[in-house]
């Protein structure tokens, strides 16, 4: 990355900044929203702790999607303002991913830290899962201005965790399903689009070079 | 059979009751019920059109402990995978399922085989009122008061011979009628089965309704199995065949899954599903944010059943 590039990737611009970020902030809230709403007016079905535990890990996912998808809509589209979004879309990713965890922590086991352990040790599902908020975790701390700056090329190589990780939040999902495999198998299908767009941009480069 | 069936245009105007009499008749029926509650001097007041099954033998088997989970909840929550994976697909794609006529082929190791009109099998017997606590293997339960009659009683008008070791039933295949079975989600048709001997458990109910009505489209309509010391999934739905065999009776889930769902599948807090612990469980309709249930050893019904496992290892013989 050049001097110039990186300037405007950090350069706020009072356009983005103004209007789109805060428009983007709220759509990303939409979901949690829906849930609060629903959850209040007894909307969540019959099983409202399973709706929230799925729905907030699927946002997760999603946002994992959403956060990869910046850079091909950047090349497909031109409009370079989209990568000021990203780091907004990776910590929605934490947020609902963070969510998901606690709701397995208060619904699904009650605050038993015990069991909860026993359960990231004993099923490869939940220790997936968990390693996947873990690894998470460096990601959202070092996804300030100040700590880009900081680290320099090492945070480009930390970064680059967001692969791994997403391909483990789809394979935690893959493990946890019963029978019906169509909506696990759409997710993969996306990430490995979303995958394979770098991989095909790193052969070129590697064959000009 | 479409000889008989009538397609919707083969149905002259003149045949179909006018929606204003239709309504006329529903709303005299609906008034006619409230009177009738009112004279009984019943407190609570009732909306319901006449029952199917107004008057239900008790059982000393029904729960008395655990409080009824909504007919909302019981009818909107459901796993039947022949109407789709999801958890409402049942209520909404089941709409259309017409079960009349229906008709139940026994068959394989007895001595009075045959095809029965359900009507048949099920009028020479007394219906009682179940209230059983239902466990589904993902970890949510639900108590549900059915309408049904002992399979037991059943089973001995079949005269099973001595060479029947088990009975295996299997679920209606007509992937027409059942949309969810156009996907290959699960080998279809359904089938699971029991042992003689746990078929023959007074426990063991097959169930024609809930709830003093007949069974909704969504809930296995219009016969099923209600075994309520197994998992739900041994619950079969839609029955069209009972088969006494020799050998270990089919079980969908466990030809698919044979580590994760064995073929007894009795409720056992004890032996925990590969991916999730059986040690508690989610009681549909209580506070979602309030701690779970603890799972009880064969669902609560020890007393009755636990004689049947004597000297089996349920580690092993899940």
């Amino acid at each position: 990355m050049n001097t110039a590039t990186r300037f405007s990737v950090l350069m706020p611009s009072m356009n983005i900044n103004l209007f789109v970020k805060p428009i983007f902030f709220l759509l990303c809230l939409i979901p949690i929203f829906l849930v609060v709403w629903n959850g209040f007016n007894n909307n969540l079905g019959a099983n409202p702790a399973e709706a929230i535990l799925d729905t907030m890990g699927n946002w997760g996912i999603y946002f994992l999607l959403i956060t990869l998808s910046v850079t091909p809509v950047r090349k497909l589209t031109g409009w370079g303002g989209v990568i000021r979004l990203r780091r907004m879309f990776g910590l929605f990713a934490f947020f609902y991913v963070c969510l998901h965890l606690l709701s397995y922590i208060w619904f699904d086991q009650y605050f038993d830290w015990n069991e909860i352990v026993k359960d990231i040790i004993k099923r490869p599902f939940i220790t997936l899962g968990f390693l996947t908020f873990l690894l998470l975790m460096p990601l959202v701390i070092t996804s300030t201005n100040k700590m880009m700056l900081r680290l320099k090329k090492s945070w480009k190589k930390l970064h680059w965790m967001i692969y791994p990780i997403s391909i483990m939040g789809v394979v935690h999902f893959f493990l946890m399903t019963r029978a019906d495999f169509r909506h696990p198998f759409l997710i993969a299908g996306i990430l490995s689009l979303l995958l394979g767009y770098r991989l095909y941009f790193y052969f070129l480069r590697k064959k000009r070079s | 059979m479409s000889f008989i069936i009538k397609k919707p245009s083969d149905i002259k105007s003149s045949e179909i009751t006018d929606q204003k009499i239709y309504d006329q008749r529903r709303d005299f029926i609906k008034k006619m019920g409230l009177a009738a509650t009112a004279a009984m001097g019943v407190g609570h007041l009732s909306l319901a059109e006449a029952k199917a099954y107004p008057n239900l033998a008790k059982s000393k088997f029904s729960t008395t402990t655990d409080k009824l989970t909504s007919l909302k909840d019981v009818t909107s929550y459901n796993n039947f995978y022949e109407f789709g994976t999801g958890k409402s697909d049942p209520a909404k794609n089941a709409g259309d399922f017409n079960p009349k006529p229906w008709s139940v082929r026994v068959e394989g190791e007895c001595e009075k085989p045959g095809d029965f009109h359900l009507e048949d099998l099920i009028k020479l017997h007394t219906l009682e009122e179940r209230i059983y606590r239902f466990r589904c293997v993902e970890g949510w339960s639900m108590v549900i008061p059915w309408v049904g009659v002992p399979l037991a009683d059943m089973i001995k008008r079949f005269k099973p011979t001595s060479k029947a070791k088990f009975v295996e039933f299997e679920t209606l295949y007509d992937p027409e009628r059942m949309p969810g079975q156009q996907i290959k989600t699960l080998p279809w048709p359904y089938v699971d089965g029991l042992r003689m001997d746990e078929a023959m458990n007074p426990l063991t109910l097959m169930a024609v309704g809930l709830y003093g009505d007949e069974l909704p489209n969504q809930n296995g309509a219009p016969i099923r199995l209600v075994v309520p010391w197994k998992y739900g999934f041994k619950n079969i739905k839609s029955i069209v065949k009972i088969r006494f065999v020799e050998n270990q009776a089919r079980s969908t889930w466990h030809e698919v899954n044979d580590r994760e769902y064995g073929f007894y599948s009795n409720v056992n807090p004890e032996v925990d599903h590969p991916r999730w612990s059986q040690k508690t469980e989610r009681r549909i309709g209580e506070p979602f944010w309030a701690p779970k249930h603890k799972t009880l050893m064969f669902n609560g019904y020890a007393d009755q059943v636990a004689d049947l496992y004597k000297g089996m290892d349920l580690k092993k013989l899940y």
